[in-house]
């Protein structure tokens, strides 16, 4: 059974029906249920909180008072600290750098490829989705070994590379895994989304004159714009928050992105707990942000390549 | 799984015919613009993923400490291998562990994930809360995740010691990241809390895509929910059952980040041992083995292509027909 979210590009999911109307008396059933989940919603909201409590309080305070007590002092001054002695500022510019032009690129190379796949019927279609989708799966460990030998011989430009001369060390050259690695689960994605255009859309461009590419640039992809937005939140998350490229494929940490530098700065600068929490929370903010203002992209971006059955 | 089959992927016979019709009509710069737009994005993804796992089994079989150039790589047949598998005192570890992790995911947090989305599903007032509050921690870096449950496990003023009150003077110590037969599993903990709210998105979204016709027939025959849930619900979403099942091998073999970040440094921790850590301790540790870092790599690839193959004849099976 495909899904509503992919089977309907321009209109949004198809509900499931409407629960029958009826009265609600309060059943006890329902009250467990509430309360388990209440409880459950609770214990995985302590890790977060807890965090965020510790980072709150002045070192005084918690030296004074010990962690586990009420507080008689809160402030951002943990924030503070920690954003000017690691100097975060440039490792989260790194982060733009890379998330920015991986996502587009991403999405432009998968779109191209799911293009080619849905409205071509040519006979490497399974293969190239195949290829693409198992690429996905495998774990960069597999490749790494090889992928960082490839990177210290591979020579880039100057104003790539930001003077290393190298793919290694180069915030492109993380780029470029992140594209490549990234690309097939949205290939997957946009082809059974692309399935669902109906084929005497282009039919009737092809007869207009239309160029492949305008039908592409111009048809198919601003029909696509749901599942895009959906991608786009998710993989800005994903890359964002990437740990392993940007450790092993940059070496000298203020190249780094935020993320992959945030182990090393706190091990440098933060002396304490209520540092190193608040430190780890800083560069967990841009994801909340995302997370609270597109959830329903981020939410349906995830199920879209799960969902299709 | 009679309703989970039919697709709405046109794949009608006629289909083909157009299209090959349609492709002869296409212009020399019509395909030009469409071997460039396939080619260049497969070509990046065959360079950059492909042929590194390739290379990574060739290197598998050689010895190379990557300080001299490629002359100075010497051909070792199945040498990595055998260190690997009788001298090395971290590969048994580091395979024992993925697997510990690999079942704790099947036997915890997947089921306590399909559990939160089964419930998540009866219509119940602010079920939109309840998920975004436990899906919080899939979109926090695996990195941070490390760093809030260091506040938690640290062994003098972490939450859980001074809960049950292990940091008090003159009482028993835990060093829950620190004792080699704690660690593991303070960090599958933290682990879980992720893999459970991400499970629970994925089952949920499949739940929703369930026709409610069969679960109101079952009920009409009298079964109660456990009955509904195991015998109609269950194997009716065989498709995303699959996908939850390759999701949960996949993560456990990609663990990495929240050990390396609790791990503290490039040594590894006794107790915490990883086929990807290992891995990675061949790049940007002190020891720069590339051979023998290489065959670590084909045993992890060797084991994730299972899941991998599961996961592509799932998906493609349909297409192929």
């Amino acid at each position: 059974m495909s899904t509503e979210v992919i089977t309907a590009p321009p209109t949004a999911s198809a509900p499931r029906p409407a629960p029958k109307p009826r009265r609600k008396p309060i059943r006890p059933a329902r009250v467990v249920l509430h309360g388990f989940l209440t409880i459950t919603a609770l214990i995985w909201l302590v890790p977060t909180l807890w965090a965020l409590y510790t980072s709150l309080r002045p070192i005084s305070d918690t030296q004074a008072h010990g962690y586990f007590s009420i507080a008689h002092s809160l402030g951002f001054s943990n924030y503070i600290n920690a954003w000017n002695q690691a100097d975060m500022a440039p490792y989260f510019m790194n982060s733009v750098y890379i998330t920015v032009p991986a996502v587009l690129l991403t999405l432009l190379f998968s779109a191209s490829i799911a293009f080619f796949v849905s409205r071509f019927n040519f006979k490497i279609n399974i293969a190239l989705l195949m290829l693409f989708t198992a690429g996905n799966l495998l774990p960069p460990q597999v490749i790494i070994t090889p992928l960082y030998r490839l990177y210290l011989l591979l020579p880039l430009p100057d104003w790539l590379s930001n003077g290393s001369g190298l793919m290694y060390n180069s915030l492109f050259g993380v780029v470029a895994i992140h594209v490549a690695f990234q690309s097939g689960f949205c290939t997957f994605v946009l082809s059974n989304y692309m399935k669902t255009i109906p084929v005497e859309i282009s039919e009737a461009a092809l007869v207009d004159g239309a160029s492949v590419w305008r039908q592409f640039w111009q048809i198919i992809v601003p029909l696509c714009r749901p599942a895009f937005a959906a991608l786009a939140t998710l993989l800005t998350i994903w890359i964002y928050n990437d740990f392993f490229w940007g450790l092993v494929l940059i070496s000298s940490g203020s190249e780094r992105p935020i993320t992959s530098a945030i182990a090393s700065l706190s091990g440098e600068y933060f002396s304490n707990q209520n540092l190193i929490a608040a430190g780890a929370l800083i560069t967990a903010i841009p994801t909340l942000v995302v997370y609270f203002l597109l959830q329903r992209h981020f939410v349906r971006g995830l199920t879209l390549g799960a969902n299709k059955g | 799984m009679a309703i989970a089959t039919p697709s709405k992927t046109p794949t009608a016979p006629g289909g083909i015919k157009k299209a090959s019709r349609r492709v002869r009509r296409l212009s020399t710069r019509d395909k030009i613009v469409l071997s460039l737009m396939v080619g260049i994005p497969t070509l990046v993804h065959i360079c950059l993923v492909w042929i590194p796992t390739l290379v990574s089994v060739v290197l598998s079989f050689t010895k190379w400490d990557g300080i001299g150039g490629f002359d100075s790589i010497q051909w070792i047949g199945l040498g990595n291998y055998k260190e690997m598998f009788t001298v090395s005192p971290t590969f048994w570890p580091a395979l024992e562990h993925n697997f510990i992790w690999l079942a704790f995911f099947v036997l915890l947090p997947t089921p306590f994930g399909i559990f939160l989305a089964y419930l998540l599903d009866k219509n119940i007032r602010g079920t939109k809360f309840y998920q975004s509050v436990i899906f919080l921690p899939v979109v926090i870096s695996a990195a941070v995740t490390g760093f809030i449950w260091e506040t938690i496990y640290n062994p003098d003023n972490g939450l859980v010691n001074s809960l049950i009150g292990a940091n008090k003077p003159n009482s028993f110590y835990i060093d829950w990241l620190g004792n080699a037969h704690l660690n593991l599993w303070a960090v599958l903990i933290a682990a879980s809390w992720k893999q459970a709210a991400y499970i629970m998105i994925l089952y949920l979204a499949g739940l929703k895509s369930a026709d409610p016709a069969l679960t109101e027939a079952s009920q009409l025959d009298g079964a109660n929910a456990w009955q509904t849930f195991f015998r109609v619900t269950f194997p009716a979403l065989k498709p995303i059952n699959i996908i939850v099942l390759v999701v949960t091998i996949i993560e456990s073999l990609r663990a990495f980040d929240l050990v390396w970040v609790i791990g503290g440094s490039n040594t590894t921790k006794p107790g915490l041992e990883l086929l990807s850590i290992l891995i990675t301790n061949n790049i940007i540790g002190e020891s720069s083995l590339i051979g023998y870092g290489s065959a670590l790599a084909v045993v992890l690839l060797v084991i994730s292509i299972v899941p991998i193959l599961i996961y592509v004849y799932q998906n493609f099976r349909k297409e192929q027909q």
